[in-house]
């Protein structure tokens, strides 16, 4: 995979706001039609780090990278005029909340045709025409009386269709999915996450995966970066990290969850806790995790640890890890 | 007796659209230490039927007995004394606790309304609760904002522990919190179970979190209980076709990109389907389920399940 040339290449992103750095030297890769997810709980940046790469920051942010690349073309420093042309047509996101993303007073077809007469050019017939097409692509029943419908007449899963449809009009080479199945029902979820791995195939895309959920992660990523108070903590092929993760926060974020614990009862004792929360992370000159790691020295507190590649293609921010594979691993498997 | 004994439950409401028949027909119970998981998705009713339970909203009919005591029909004066052994913890922290007040207030306030102790007493008390819940001890004076999410849930606990009770009814205590600290809330409602001798009605709409957490499991699907039984019999051989699906639909790095979701969306339960209410999205629905309603069956332990297949579901 590593031959092919990156669709997306982010080094050293950093995001600035005036007292505060929530995302903080943040690298990663995301390959033409390779799935990647970014895991954290909230407040790790990973929502931001989306935003960034839509050049949708919110007032008073900025941001910094090394490189900031898709398909080869610098992103940084693009103008509003420019990031018209890449968000869309080359990037395009799909938002948790579809009912509050979506216009309340516009039709589901007017919606999805304003992207794809902006970007394409086409008349209203042959706009209307793609969106039936659009609808149906997304496995909406019924799309030529659908179009017509305002998105209050939809349920969560249906209007979670439609921005995808919205996402895909203009077949992007990226789409950005954040938290795409949060408010949804398990059964909707499921839909809803086969769809998006079925367009990620069908149009050839790369799709990035915002994510909390370590299950929908392990079943729909192919590699995975996880993140921490804005930070890169590990980062590895799916199947390996779930296997036996090597950073203390991931093997405390896989013990703690009884979806990945699967089967055990509170009858066979406590579920692994983390102790603290995130909020611990403010301020922090080293690692972010220090506070709540059970394994922190004190080197940790004084700079941020460094990335290091453990094996081929699994990187981990963890000097603990590094000095002692073996304990690391063996922790990690016996939890599992 | 059971602590909790509910008969042929059910809680209508009448809206613009016609009638909502949120609960239709629910029976169950709860035994003394005894956690029950209550799962399905938005809108099958678990949630009216939580409140229905602590008489927050009026049943339509059938029965609620608490400790041997019919209080379904009780008038709300009557039911004062008991909220007090009949307690909720909400899935929203904040949104149920009040910005003004400080956390000594909050606590003190169901002491005072139940007429417990002097200020002393109940100044200790609080203290007492606050310590159990695993709160730092100045947290009396500070105020929710000052709190994360998970140090919230655990006053919102707190509060719902303080007069004792015997029976917790927990609505997605852990929905809204991020997996380290679930994992933390989890525990210490396990904890407090066994320490005080609890008993729960676990609200959930993750499956994963009901079967780390209860001894029984009620499957309810727009209304209704699909399926019950022990904990384990109930991972290890469900036989609804919907709790095969849900629980099919809990996302598993074991199943690489591979789902075989249920097609279709979750009814409205203004337009309840007839027959079983299932069989529109079943994917072994027949004739004979679009035009009879299957009752439960019984199997053994207390395993029951209304399906007119779940003969041939079992070979």
């Amino acid at each position: 995979m590593t031959s092919i040339a990156p669709l997306l290449e982010v080094e050293r992103l950093t995001i600035r706001f005036r007292h505060s750095e929530p995302v903080r030297d943040l690298s990663f890769r995301v390959h033409p039609g390779e799935t990647v997810a970014l895991v954290g709980e909230s407040g790790s940046g990973k929502s931001l780090t989306a935003l960034a790469l839509m050049g949708l920051l919110p007032r008073g942010a900025r941001a910094g990278a090394a490189r900031l690349a898709f398909d080869g073309d610098d992103l940084r420093g693009l103008d509003l005029c420019a990031w018209r042309g890449v968000r869309g047509r080359q990037i395009a996101m799909v938002f948790q909340e579809p009912m509050t993303s979506l216009n309340p007073v516009l039709t589901v077809g007017r919606q999805i045709t304003e992207a794809v007469r902006h970007h394409e050019g086409l008349s209203a017939r042959a706009a209307r025409v793609r969106a039936v097409e659009l609808l149906d692509l997304v496995r909406i029943a019924d799309p030529h009386r659908r179009v017509d419908d305002y998105p209050h007449r939809l349920s969560g899963g249906m209007r979670q269709r439609v921005m995808i449809a919205i996402a895909v009009a203009c077949r992007p080479k990226l789409l950005i999915a954040d938290e795409p199945t949060t408010a949804l029902d398990v059964t909707i979820q499921a839909q809803v996450l086969d769809l998006l791995d079925q367009l990620r195939r069908d149009l050839s895309m790369g799709l990035i995966l915002i994510t909390h959920d370590l299950g929908v992660v392990g079943q729909w990523a192919d590699r995975v970066v996880v993140m921490y108070a804005g930070g890169k903590v590990e980062e590895a092929q799916a199947d390996a990290l779930f296997g036996g993760p090597l950073h203390p926060y991931t093997r405390g974020l896989l013990a703690a969850s009884p979806q990945i614990e699967g089967g055990r009862t509170y009858h066979d004792g406590p579920l692994r806790e983390i102790p603290g929360s995130i909020a611990s992370a403010a301020g922090e000159p080293g690692c972010g995790f220090a506070p709540r790691c059970a394994y922190v020295r004190p080197a940790c507190r004084l700079a941020p640890p460094a990335v290091t590649e453990a094996a081929p293609g699994w990187l981990v921010a963890c000097p603990v890890t590094r000095a002692q594979p073996q304990e690391a691993s063996r922790v990690a498997t016996g939890s599992l | 007796m059971s602590l909790l004994a509910v008969s042929d439950l059910h809680t209508h409401f009448h809206t613009a659209r016609g009638l909502l028949r949120a609960v239709d027909g629910v029976s169950f119970t709860v035994e003394r230490g005894e956690s029950v998981g209550l799962v399905g998705e938005s809108g099958c009713g678990k949630s009216t039927l939580g409140k229905t339970l602590l008489r927050l909203v009026d049943r339509t009919a059938g029965t609620i007995q608490f400790d041997g005591q019919e209080i379904g029909a009780l008038p709300q004066r009557a039911v004062r004394p008991l909220r007090r052994r009949m307690q909720m913890i909400f899935q929203d922290p904040f949104g149920s606790l009040n910005p003004r007040q400080s956390i000594g207030q909050i606590l003190t306030a169901p002491l005072v309304v139940h007429g417990r102790g002097d200020r002393r007493e109940r100044r200790r008390r609080v203290g007492e609760i606050i310590d159990l819940v695993g709160l730092p001890a100045g947290a009396i004076d500070r105020y929710p904002h000052e709190f994360s999410g998970g140090q919230r849930q655990r006053i919102g606990i707190a509060r719902a522990l303080i007069l004792n009770p015997d029976l917790v009814i927990c609505d997605e205590p852990v929905s809204a919190l991020d997996l380290s600290i679930q994992a933390q809330i989890l525990n210490l409602l396990v904890d407090l179970k066994r320490d005080l001798g609890l008993s729960y009605l676990f609200i959930s709409h993750d499956l994963s979190v009901v079967r780390f957490f209860a001894d029984r499991v009620l499957v309810m699907y727009l209304g209704r209980v699909v399926e019950a039984a022990d904990g384990p019999d109930l991972w290890q051989n469900p036989l609804h076709p919907y709790t095969r699906a849900l629980i099919a639909a809990i996302p598993d790095p074991a199943r690489r990109k591979h789902a075989a979701p249920l097609t279709g969306e979750l009814p409205s339960p203004e337009d309840v389907p007839g027959g079983c209410r299932f069989h529109p999205r079943c994917p072994i629905a027949t004739a004979r389920c679009a035009a009879e309603e299957p009752q439960p069956l019984v199997f053994s332990h207390g395993h029951s399940v209304a399906c007119h297949h779940v003969g041939g579901l079992q070979s």
